[in-house]
């Protein structure tokens, strides 16, 4: 089947029809390169979406404190219920699903190192905040607070790497001494991981801040996360079963619409996923209909293709062609267009996607002190599916290409000869 | 050579149907040179198709060197073609991307010669036809008479028994014409079994013999 003679024909065949060749060859690498970017987009939109999540605990749960707008049990409205240790292990027992808590004292304050300061907010937090909004030290970046530093109410703090620049310009602050307000505290880390919202933070143990910045004791922000709460239905029962147990340990109505502020990521999570299940069908109905109009495309090219050759096929015919010989002849110059080209257009595809790629990972790099949200992420597609919708669309292509051949060798000789 | 015996064809036109071929007797022997003449639809050219193998009959019974050729596979009749027959025709149906020395060559591409060997004796035959300095040429960049040389050499490339050369001479002027019958009758001179249909007097007359068709039957037979 594949003797140095046939393949020499149809090499000779293909160069000597140059310009059918290329534009054959292009609608296969067309049909597959925007199958690639398709699907790559589809991918980028994915993972833009699932790397926004992953940034945290996706299973996180934060509620802040209000003012109670009823009138409560003989207490009248218009209290501030603010939290205090108290509401921490009501959570932690009460709330069993819930599991690596933290309140959060946030205060302003200004930082100080030398001649260099700036206003920053200065988060008391317990080490389990780590876990929850998975901040990044890099290897050279320190720590974060653990239960020692808890335990002893020491004056340590991590800050963000956009204060480390200000007051640092720099320089590593590792083991440095800065004033944040009057205190000094010690840097033991460094967290390169931005904000979302683009603000900068200190962050030292919950016990210091206590001491330190709030002498009530009581502090307006928790935040913990949940386990075993698949679904929405469970998520809002975990949401009201909090707000009845806040409502308890705080003496609020239930009811209050401004006494306790609960933001379930996980119910977020869970109801994007959602939206993100339409997204990823509606993609993939779109990766289909264009894989379906690839086919169509290649298909119609090869059958125009094989038809203007009619005549010729008679003439071969004629001078002694075996039809099979002729056959093998077309069904091969097929499969080598198909496949030839369906690689140009693989790697166009994959060579756009992945420079796409590099550039978000680049512009990524360079926002990285700003805010590192992105609803596009990493627009690739697994080589399986690349190669799968390629070997589609080739044999699409040989198909197409077979068909009409088969009827043109069925054909008698005179009459092919008679087609223009 | 050539027997037929009572052969009929006829051409389904949809609710009609056209008898073109009415009972054709005939035997042509080896080395013969022969014209079928015959006005425009009188059946010659069928009869030309059905002697090389190009079309089916529906009855009588043809014999080819003693075989009788009916109902053959496409596959069988490839074989006898590229064996057994060379063509030439009216619009020389070379294949136009090729150029004269793939053209001349290809016949023997079926029959698994080399690339570099088939391009030799092509060479050579172009050169017996007197267009070697045409052989990278195109069709499209050589005059009709220059196109007919490479068609002749095509067909005899592959040492047929039979030329069979539909209209040869129907899209040259009368100078290559006679240029042309002289390389036909030259052919026949060396032993190949020439047959001509023609609709030309003056190129009839170069034949031995004259076959003269008529509305699908055989009108007479004139030998020299």
């Amino acid at each position: 089947m594949f003797s140095i003679n046939t393949l020499q024909e149809i090499f000779a065949t293909l160069k000597h029809n140059k310009m059918r060749t290329t534009l054959t060859g292009m609608s296969v690498t067309w049909g597959i390169f925007i199958l690639i970017v398709l699907l790559g987009a589809g991918n980028g939109l994915k993972n833009g979406v699932t790397s926004n999540f992953s940034e945290r605990a996706s299973n996180l749960v934060q509620m802040w404190s209000g003012t109670s707008s009823l009138p409560y049990d003989g207490l009248k409205a218009d209290r501030q219920l603010p939290f205090a240790e108290r509401q921490i292990s009501d959570v932690k027992t009460e709330m069993r699903e819930t599991d690596r808590q933290t309140g959060v004292i946030d205060k302003q304050q200004t930082f100080t190192y030398k001649n260099e300061y700036g206003s920053y907010g200065i988060k008391g937090v317990n080490p389990t905040y780590n876990d929850i909004f998975k901040l990044k030290f890099l290897d050279n970046g320190g720590r974060f607070i653990n239960e020692l530093d808890l335990k002893s109410n020491k004056k340590v703090i991590v800050i963000d790497k956009k204060i480390e620049d200000v007051l640092f310009k720099g320089k590593s602050s590792l083991g440095q001494y800065i004033k944040v307000g009057n205190i000094m505290f010690q840097v033991i880390g460094v967290n390169s991981k931005a904000e979302r919202w683009g603000g900068s933070s200190g962050y030292i143990p919950f016990t210091t801040a206590q001491l330190i910045y709030n002498p009530d004791k009581k502090f307006n922000n928790m935040a913990f996360t949940v386990n075993g709460l698949q679904t929405t239905e469970a998520n809002n029962q975990f949401n009201d079963k909090l707000k009845a147990e806040m409502a308890s340990s705080l003496r609020f109505d239930p009811k209050d619409p401004r006494a306790l502020w609960i933001w379930n990521a996980q119910r977020d999570y869970i109801e994007t996923i959602k939206i993100f299940g339409g997204i990823t069908l509606f993609v993939s109905i779109i990766g289909i209909f264009t894989l379906i109009a690839g086919i169509v495309g290649v298909s119609n090219i090869m059958l125009v293709s094989v038809k203007e050759r009619t005549r010729e096929i008679g003439i071969r015919k004629a001078i002694g062609a075996p039809p099979a010989s002729i056959l093998r002849s077309i069904v091969l110059e097929s499969i080598l267009i198909t496949t030839v080209f369906g690689y140009i257009g693989m790697m166009l595809g994959i060579g756009l996607t992945e420079l796409i790629n590099y550039f978000m990972i680049q512009s990524a790099a360079q926002s990285a002190s700003e805010t590192g949200m992105s609803v596009f992420k990493n627009p690739t597609v697994e080589l399986s599916i690349v190669l799968f919708s390629t070997s589609i669309l080739i044999l699409a292509g040989v198909i197409a290409g077979y068909m009409p051949a088969r009827r043109a060798v069925r054909i008698k000789p005179i009459e092919a000869m008679r087609e223009e | 050579m050539i027997t037929l015996k009572d052969i009929n064809k006829t051409y389904d036109m949809g609710q009609a149907s056209l008898h073109v071929l009415k009972g054709i007797d005939l035997e042509i022997k080896k080395g013969e040179y022969v014209s079928i003449m015959g006005a425009s639809g009188s059946g010659k050219s069928t009869l030309l198709n059905i002697l090389g193998i190009l079309d089916n009959y529906d009855t009588g019974d043809y014999y080819l060197n003693g075989t009788l050729i009916k109902n053959l596979s496409e596959k069988q009749a490839a074989l006898y073609r590229n064996e057994m027959i060379g063509f030439v025709f009216q619009s020389f149906n070379l294949i136009n991307f090729k150029n004269a020395l793939e053209n001349v060559a290809l016949p023997l591409y079926y029959k698994n010669v080399s690339r570099k060997k088939r391009n030799i004796i092509a060479m050579e035959y172009l050169d017996q036809m007197g267009i070697k300095d045409w052989a990278y040429h195109l069709p499209n960049e050589m005059s009709g008479g220059q196109k007919q040389r490479v068609a002749i050499a095509r067909a005899i490339i592959s040492k047929p028994q039979i030329l069979l050369a539909d209209e040869p001479t129907g899209a040259l002027d009368s100078v290559t014409t006679v240029e042309m019958m002289k390389v036909l009758s030259e052919l026949n001179s060396n032993g190949l079994t020439t047959i001509i249909v023609t609709h030309e007097k003056s190129v009839a007359d170069e034949t031995k013999s004259i076959i003269h068709i008529k509305d699908g039957l055989i009108e007479n037979i004139e030998r020299k």
